[in-house]
């Protein structure tokens, strides 16, 4: 490392090491990471979950969260070491001179205040500018990050504005003080792809206008790659490797990084073509509903044969589990109906059969809500084993654990175990499997990877993929990550609305000429080209 | 003022405010309709109750010496004698007016006798109020902004030993040290008409400070607990990364958010200011309704008893109902609709 280098940077860690508290011991969750970063520059930290992207980047503020603490190494930001700070020396550069965007801008919003006014709060309390000219800013901030009526939106409460909104209202608050530095802690997971764009090229004008210096946190490779100047992998708290952005991108030297860039690339093979006069496992036909009065679902019709799985995507609000929910008879259709087999199915579960319930299965998005804690692997597994087949003690048991080597989940290991002690894609094995002891016909899965990191979405959807093909499965896939429906689907129902705007093959879906709004959900997926954003905005610039 | 004259008021001034806050004002229309069915009910059960008491007044009043016929007479006189379906929507009906008839020991009316000792109870409990509820809600914020330091535990340790102690041993140590002993305050909180605000206030004091004591654990408690149980949000998160103190993120940031719960658990007790006061009143022979609603059940004066009563229902059912509609003014996904 040389000693010029470090003098130009604003931004200087060494071996920066931290702990976490676990019961009563400190276990080191960051092992010596090293950081550079100069004025102006954008640095993307990717990772998993669990790989320390967030915890670096509150270290780079002076600060730990709860539970954490820093154990060794050193922080240096401008000739200011941040570890030997005191407590108010720090306070008086956060919100001043580095500044956070947070990854869900609708929870880190406080919902009793304005957003002009939690704006205005860093400049005034650190005595940088006055209420009068940090509203104009404000203004003038939310104009350049394209919001609709700037003078007007700030002073709505963050319940009145949508989350792509609220998003880009956080980094205008996270420049109110024009810092030096902003931490963004992916700020656009948490939004639809077509929002997301706005976020994107919103974000990077505004710290390319400013010269602001950024760390860039994020798992999604396609969007550090049209934010970064440089990128930094890291593995379990350690740094795996460093480069340029594009150099990143054509040639990764390590393992890790390589396995990353080829997550994108499974595909479950082509099926043979399905005759259309079969009996559709499940058929949606015209199918509209309502919460209480207002209607969210108009005219939905399609249908799941057997071991074939249809994609169902589109924006949040979009109605996608809404569907689902009729399908299951959770929510009464108000027009329409569901069959089975060919045989209409009562509008809501309570009249359905047991042998009507036990046809359709769901698995959910959040396994660490849908598994029940205080439940061991065995018990909810073996629930719907015996409510559904009636198996008890011993039969029971032998099915639980045919079922865990069906999820390539050691029986002896895991039946006895509860829900915590199992990692995120374990959890989701398991729903998995608990979706399959009823032996249905018909699995529907809600954005089963969305909370997943990469690697372990793809460890997922082979697994669902070898299900599908043992036990003939038919699955309506939920999800707004077209990646997965590419690597997935065997058809595909784009939703807007509530309503479908074009179904069909995947291969038809995915070649041009598409519906309008196909397109634009399509072409908004972020591509691994550093200059992918710049072309696409180029492009609806023009059209 | 009755109960359904102050409903209405309330009622007007939300009509007024209507235009503007039409969401807020439905509401405390329709909470208001359900108060007065929840009062109705009470009013039935406050009826019955009282009629299936022991013992009889005329008796009571007459003496073991009576003859049946001059006891008959005498029922007949003050209206026992009719079914009682009939005296209650006579009863209903007055009470609507603010008219709850005459006591039957003493054949005052009753609206006059309440109405000093209402207005002496209320006084007791507003006094107590403005000591107990700033000083709980700040002892709370600074319980939560020095959370499991040694100040967090003292308050915790002192606030819930005062509300471990019955009330009335709690009046008499505050006797023992402040009147007999120090002799700083009177022992004996009677009041007159004639009495200056602060005369009343100083001989009100022993009083309002044994129910402050009463009632400041419950509603300092909470208050530290919504404060904490915020804490952990990421906008809370959001404001330390600000750069913003310690104070002014459990001031500005986490109670705004942390008031519903906070006004619910003070409306509660101040319910139980109003309603509850009744020991004290009677250790400190303060002039209360409290005291005379006792008074009222030893003479088996039934009318005085039901008119006691309905006031205090409909107290809880006020306070409850503000309650309701603060919490919903302090939300602003409420009073701000998308």
């Amino acid at each position: 490392m040389s000693h010029s280098k470090e003098k130009d940077n604003l931004l200087t860690i060494r071996g920066l090491r931290i702990e976490g508290k676990s019961g009563d011991h400190w276990n080191e969750i960051v092992h010596g990471v090293d950081l550079d970063l100069k004025r102006g520059e954008v640095l993307g930290l990717i990772g998993e979950s669990g790989a320390g992207k967030s915890t670096i980047g509150l270290a780079a503020m002076g600060f730990t969260r709860d539970g954490c603490r820093i154990s060794g190494g050193a922080i240096d930001f401008d000739g200011i070491d941040l570890v030997h700070a005191t407590q108010k020396v720090r306070r008086g550069l956060r919100g001043h001179r580095i500044a956070y965007v947070a990854q869900s801008a609708a929870a880190s919003f406080n919902p009793a205040h304005r957003l002009i006014d939690q704006y205005c709060e860093s400049p005034i309390v650190h005595g940088v500018m006055s209420r009068e000219q940090a509203e104009t800013d404000a203004i003038d901030l939310y104009r350049r990050l394209h919001l609709p009526n700037p003078e007007e939106i700030g002073f709505r409460y963050p319940h009145q504005v949508s989350g792509g909104q609220l998003q880009r209202a956080m980094t205008a608050m996270a420049m109110a003080s024009k810092p030096d530095l902003i931490i963004f802690d992916e700020p656009t997971t948490a939004l639809d792809v077509t929002t997301q764009i706005e976020v994107l090229s919103a974000i990077r004008d505004v710290v390319r206008d400013f010269h602001t210096a950024a760390i860039y946190i994020t798992h999604d490779l396609a969007v550090v790659a049209q934010m970064a100047d440089r990128v930094k992998v890291l593995l379990k708290g350690e740094e795996v490797e460093e480069a340029d952005t594009r150099s990143m991108l054509d040639d990764p030297k390590e393992d890790y990084t390589k396995s990353l860039w080829a997550v994108r690339s499974f595909h479950a093979e082509a099926k043979a073509d399905i005759s259309t006069q079969s009996t559709p496992v499940v058929s949606v036909s015209h199918v509209s509903a309502a919460y209480g009065k207002v209607p969210v679902l108009h005219d939905v019709s399609f249908d799941i044969h057997k071991g074939r799985t249809v994609a169902v995507v589109g924006e949040s609000g979009s109605g996608k589990s809404t569907t689902a929910r009729v399908i299951t008879g959770l929510l009464a259709a108000s027009d329409g109906e569901v069959r089975f087999n060919g045989h209409v199915m009562p509008t809501s579960y309570k009249q359905r059969s047991k042998d009507q319930l036990r046809q359709a299965q769901m698995i959910y998005q959040m396994a660490d809500t849908a598994l029940n804690p205080k439940q061991t692997i065995g018990e909810i597994i073996g629930r719907p084993v015996q409510f559904y087949l009636g198996l008890r003690g011993k039969a029971r048991l032998e099915r639980v654990r045919a079922l865990l080597d069906e999820i390539e989940l050691e029986p002896d290991l895991y039946i006895n175990r509860l829900p915590s002690e199992l990692s995120g894609g374990q959890k989701q094995r398991i729903g998995i499997a608990r979706a399959l002891a009823a032996e249905p016909e018909f699995i529907i899965c809600d954005e089963v990877t969305s909370a997943l990191d990469q690697l372990v979405a793809e460890g997922i959807l082979k697994l669902l993929n070898k299900v599908q093909k043992d036990f003939g499965l038919a699955y309506m896939f939920i999800t707004h990550d077209l990646a997965t429906v590419r690597a997935i689907a065997d058809e595909v129902v784009v939703m807007q609305h509530g309503k479908v705007v074009e179904a069909g093959p995947k291969d038809a879906m995915f070649t041009p000429p598409h519906h309008a709004y196909t397109d634009l959900l399509l072409s908004s997926i972020p591509e691994m080209d550093p200059d992918w954003l710049d072309k696409l905005l180029k492009q609806r610039g023009e059209a | 003022m009755s109960q359904f004259a102050r409903a209405e008021k309330a009622e007007a001034s939300v009509r007024k405010g209507g235009r503007d806050m039409h969401p807020l004002a439905k509401m405390v229309l329709q909470r208001l309709g359900l108060g007065l069915v929840t009062l109705f009910v009470v009013s039935i059960i406050i009826f019955s109750a009282v009629e299936l008491l022991p013992g009889d007044i005329a008796q009571q009043i007459l003496g073991q010496a009576a003859t049946p016929e001059t006891v008959a007479a005498f029922r007949a006189e003050l209206g026992l004698d009719r079914p009682p379906v009939e005296r209650y929507f006579d009863w209903l009906a007055g009470a609507m007016i603010g008219d709850f008839g005459q006591s039957l020991a003493n054949q005052r009316e009753i609206s006059s006798l309440i109405g000093g000792r209402f207005a002496n109870t209320l006084f007791l409990a507003g006094y107590a109020a403005m000591i107990a509820i700033p000083l709980s809600v700040i002892l709370g914020l600074l319980a939560a902004l020095y959370r499991n330091s040694f100040f967090d535990r003292f308050i915790n340790m002192v606030t819930l030993s005062s509300i471990s102690f019955p009330e009335f041993f709690v009046a008499y140590i505050l006797i023992v040290f402040l009147a007999v002993r120090g002799q700083v305050f009177p022992a004996i909180s009677s009041l007159n008409e004639d009495m200056s605000l602060l005369d009343m206030l100083y001989r009100a004091f022993l009083p309002a400070l044994t129910l402050t004591l009463v009632v400041t654990a419950h509603m300092m408690r909470m208050t530290r607990a919504a404060i904490i149980n915020l804490l952990a949000s990421p906008y809370i998160e959001m404001a330390r990364l600000k750069g913003m103190s310690q104070a002014r993120v459990i001031v500005k940031h986490a109670l705004p958010n942390a008031l519903a719960p906070i006004i619910n658990v003070i409306a509660l007790n101040l319910a139980y200011l109003v309603t509850g006061v009744v020991l004290v009143e009677v250790v400190f022979v303060y002039p209360g309704l409290g005291q005379l609603l006792v008074d009222s059940v030893a003479n088996r004066d039934i009318t005085v008893v039901q008119a006691s009563c309905l006031i205090f229902a409909g107290v809880y059912i006020l306070l409850n109902l503000l309650a309701d509609i603060l919490s919903i003014a302090t939300n602003p996904r409420l009073m701000h609709r998308k």
